[in-house]
């Protein structure tokens, strides 16, 4: 006789969720099978069984969070009995790759049997949907007559899960993003060493090019400074293009096409930066449609895989939150970060005048490894002298 | 549309299928002289004339039996059995012949008899004119059972049993007589007397009942509403053969069923009701089907004991309740 237990599945996990069996009472099972899945804060498991015999019994149905120990079930082994099953190693998280996790299997393979326990309370009617729903009647409590199950009983516990579901998925997701940020830039801090450089850039010519062009269009085609900042960037690239690399395998590729990858900040918190495909070869119009188009969807959540996984480099502007310059830090394997901070009046010396004009400060993050502060320097130089020249952009 | 009492329906009915049918006659206790018990056949003797309005000796089993050989013979009898009570007298002859004899002729011989019974309470006629056994007559096969509980019913039915080529009893609860109501004659010459009514449509309970019962019936369903209980009422109208799928059909929409039935609830006509939602309707079952029913007592002659026995609007309305999650 041997539990199958609720294992410990990386060193900070104390409890773990039930998500489904994948054998029942009397199926055998061999050591190595995986017999259930688990989730963990990290990710959905399949866990192994360190058993060989039969199951026996089942202790606990999915949908149930147990403690690390619990038994999950009894198997009746076979043969020479090698010890009741210890607590499996666990594996490594390094190793439990995240995946997305499927829904939640939550309905069992039949309604418990009345057979056995104490019988439940319940009304035929009730019955009968808790078993098609799923719904463990036996943790219900009944409201009608005598505490018996009724059906809007299953009904409103049938409501509650759904309720109970969603937010906790919402949750879910959000942990699940904020792991990955944490992953990649701790992997950024870690590996890649940074420069940083900063430039100041009079925007007057810019915006007073772009208030004339906007003037000419109607509301739908007006464009944002926004957009000339990133056809700046893009340009610039084609001055410097170790910037627009990735390192693989130790070094860097550069790479072709600008794929500029436009950092979103999603409303409930998190981070995208998919990518504007071809920014250097799009028009002022294009790119403009292109961007609005790519942050309606990031914040729908419907991106496409390619837009996530194709930037060559990435473009913040954290100017909309007041501030005034960003130090960025690279996403890996990118070598680049361009960032924008507000445009703010300032005093400004031009031919002998001290004059106010509009100003933003541009900085680079890079890696040291890709490129040196003077090609860096050179970059922002050319960011700086094309958006003296909107109209040529 | 004719403005009418449930009595007038009856003797409306009467008349028309004397008028259309000359094998029609009407045999019973004081029908002719004295107009009926109920009045029912008030003036169809001084229309008909004694040939076709025949009073009998008060021997239910001799003009019973002499309604069966009426309709063998080719005649389309009606005959009238003061109340339920004294129809036991006759017993042999519904039993035993009206019931059995196409059976047992091998098809040769039937019996197109209607027998019309007053039924019920509440009239504080006490203990051998006011019980409800028309659930006896239900039991049989070869008979039909028919129990009009509207102005149109009692008039429609009467005109459908003449058609039918078996006997057919119609109960008729004595207390309906003064019920007014309103009468589409062309419609009601066209019932179907095969199906049950949905009178009032509701999505909480089904209250299941039939003749004298339907009044008290509606009127719970009233308060029902008013409690914020949608009560769905439905009127048997033909307990042999039953419209079990109307009941089913209903039962599977609100999962609830409140039985309402004038007769003594062992044996009743509504536990052969409840054993129907139990073998065909379990799984749509969110409560045990409750029944309201009489006190399993003689009927008392005291006004105030009669009303402690037979059903009332308060005990239909509280069995609801009590089966209607939170509003118990």
């Amino acid at each position: 006789m041997a539990e199958f237990l609720m294992p410990q599945l990386g060193a900070d996990m104390s409890v773990g969720k039930l998500l489904g069996w994948r054998k029942k009472v009397g199926d055998r099972v061999q050591r190595g099978d995986i017999i259930a899945d688990v989730e963990t804060d990290k990710a959905d498991i399949e866990v192994e069984v360190f058993a060989t015999g039969t199951i026996e019994k089942i202790l606990v149905q999915p949908g149930e969070k147990v403690p690390v120990g619990t038994a999950l079930a009894i198997i009746s082994e076979e043969g020479p009995s090698p010890g009741a099953g210890p607590v499996p190693p666990s594996p490594s998280p390094e190793h439990a790759a995240p995946t997305i996790p499927s829904p939640a299997p939550l309905i069992p393979t039949a309604p418990a049997p009345p057979a056995g326990g104490p019988r439940v309370h319940i009304s035929p009617v009730a019955r009968k949907l808790a078993a098609d729903l799923g719904i463990n009647p036996a943790r219900l409590s009944g409201t009608g007559p005598g505490g018996r199950i009724t059906l809007e009983d299953v009904q409103h516990a049938a409501q509650a899960r759904t309720a109970e579901a969603a937010p906790e998925e919402k949750i879910d997701r959000a942990a699940r993003m904020r792991q990955a940020i944490a992953t990649a830039m701790a992997r950024s801090k870690r590996e890649i060493p940074h420069y940083y450089l900063s430039t100041e850039i009079d925007m007057s010519r810019s915006l007073d090019w772009l208030t004339g062009e906007n003037l000419k269009r109607s509301v739908e085609d007006r464009l944002v400074y926004g957009v000339l900042l990133l056809k700046a960037v893009a340009l610039a690239l084609r001055k410097v293009p170790e910037l627009n690399a990735l390192w693989i395998e130790g070094k860097a590729t550069p790479r072709p096409d600008v794929h500029l990858g436009v950092a979103i900040s999603l409303r409930d918190g998190g981070l995208v930066a998919p990518a504007l495909h071809h920014a250097d070869r799009r028009s002022l119009d294009e790119l403009m449609r292109d961007f609005r188009d790519v942050v309606q969807r990031a914040r729908a959540g419907s991106l496409r895989s390619s837009e996530l996984s194709d930037p060559t480099i990435t473009v913040t502007s954290l100017g909309e939150q007041g501030v005034e310059t960003v130090f960025g830090v690279i996403y890996p394997p990118q070598v680049a970060l361009v960032g924008f901070g507000k445009i703010a009046e300032r005093p400004w010396s031009s031919e002998g005048q001290i004059v106010s004009r509009p100003v933003i400060t541009a900085t680079l993050s890079a890696d040291h490894r890709v490129s040196d502060g003077h090609r860096g320097g050179l970059f922002l130089v050319a960011v700086n002298q094309l958006l003296q020249k909107p109209e040529e952009l | 549309m004719t403005k009418l009492t449930y009595r007038e329906a009856v003797r409306a009915a009467l008349r028309k299928a004397l008028r259309d049918d000359p094998r029609v006659f009407l045999m019973g206790e004081d029908v002719g002289g004295y107009g009926g018990a109920f009045a029912v056949s008030h003036g169809l003797l001084k229309e008909f004339g004694p040939e076709r309005i025949r009073d009998t000796p008060l021997s239910e089993s001799a003009f019973v039996g002499a309604g069966i050989g009426a309709a063998l013979g080719g005649m389309r009898p009606i005959v009238e059995i003061m109340t339920v009570n004294f129809s036991l007298l006759a017993m042999d002859q519904i039993v035993n012949n009206a019931a059995a004899l196409r059976h047992m002729s091998g098809g040769q011989f039937n019996v197109p008899m209607v027998v019309r019974v007053a039924t019920g309470g509440g009239r504080q006629m006490a203990a051998q004119h006011s019980h409800s056994l028309e659930v006896w007559y239900a039991h049989i096969p070869g008979i039909k059972v028919l129990t009009p509980a509207t102005v149109p019913d009692a008039y429609g039915m009467l005109l459908a049993a003449l058609q039918e080529s078996d006997p057919v009893f119609i109960f008729e609860h004595a207390t309906l007589y003064p019920l007014e109501g309103e009468l589409d004659e062309a419609a009601a010459e066209q019932m179907d007397i095969s199906r049950a009514a949905v009178v009032r449509p509701g999505s909480d309970v089904t209250l299941i009942t039939y003749g004298g019962t339907l009044g008290k019936t509606i009127q719970a369903a009233d308060q029902l509403r008013e409690m914020g209980i949608q009560a769905e009422v439905l009127d048997l109208r033909t307990l042999r053969p039953l419209d079990a799928r109307t009941i089913l059909t209903s039962v599977a929409k609100t999962h609830r069923a409140v039985i309402v039935d004038e007769a003594w609830r062992s044996g009743s006509f509504a536990a052969e009701i409840s054993a129907r939602i139990m073998e065909d309707a379990f799984d749509s079952l969110d409560a045990p089907v409750a029944r309201v029913c009489s006190a399993e007592v003689p009927m008392p002659y005291a006004k105030h004991l009669e009303a402690a026995a037979l059903p009332q609007t308060d005990e239909i309305v509280r069995a609801a309740q009590e089966m209607v999650p939170h509003h118990g």
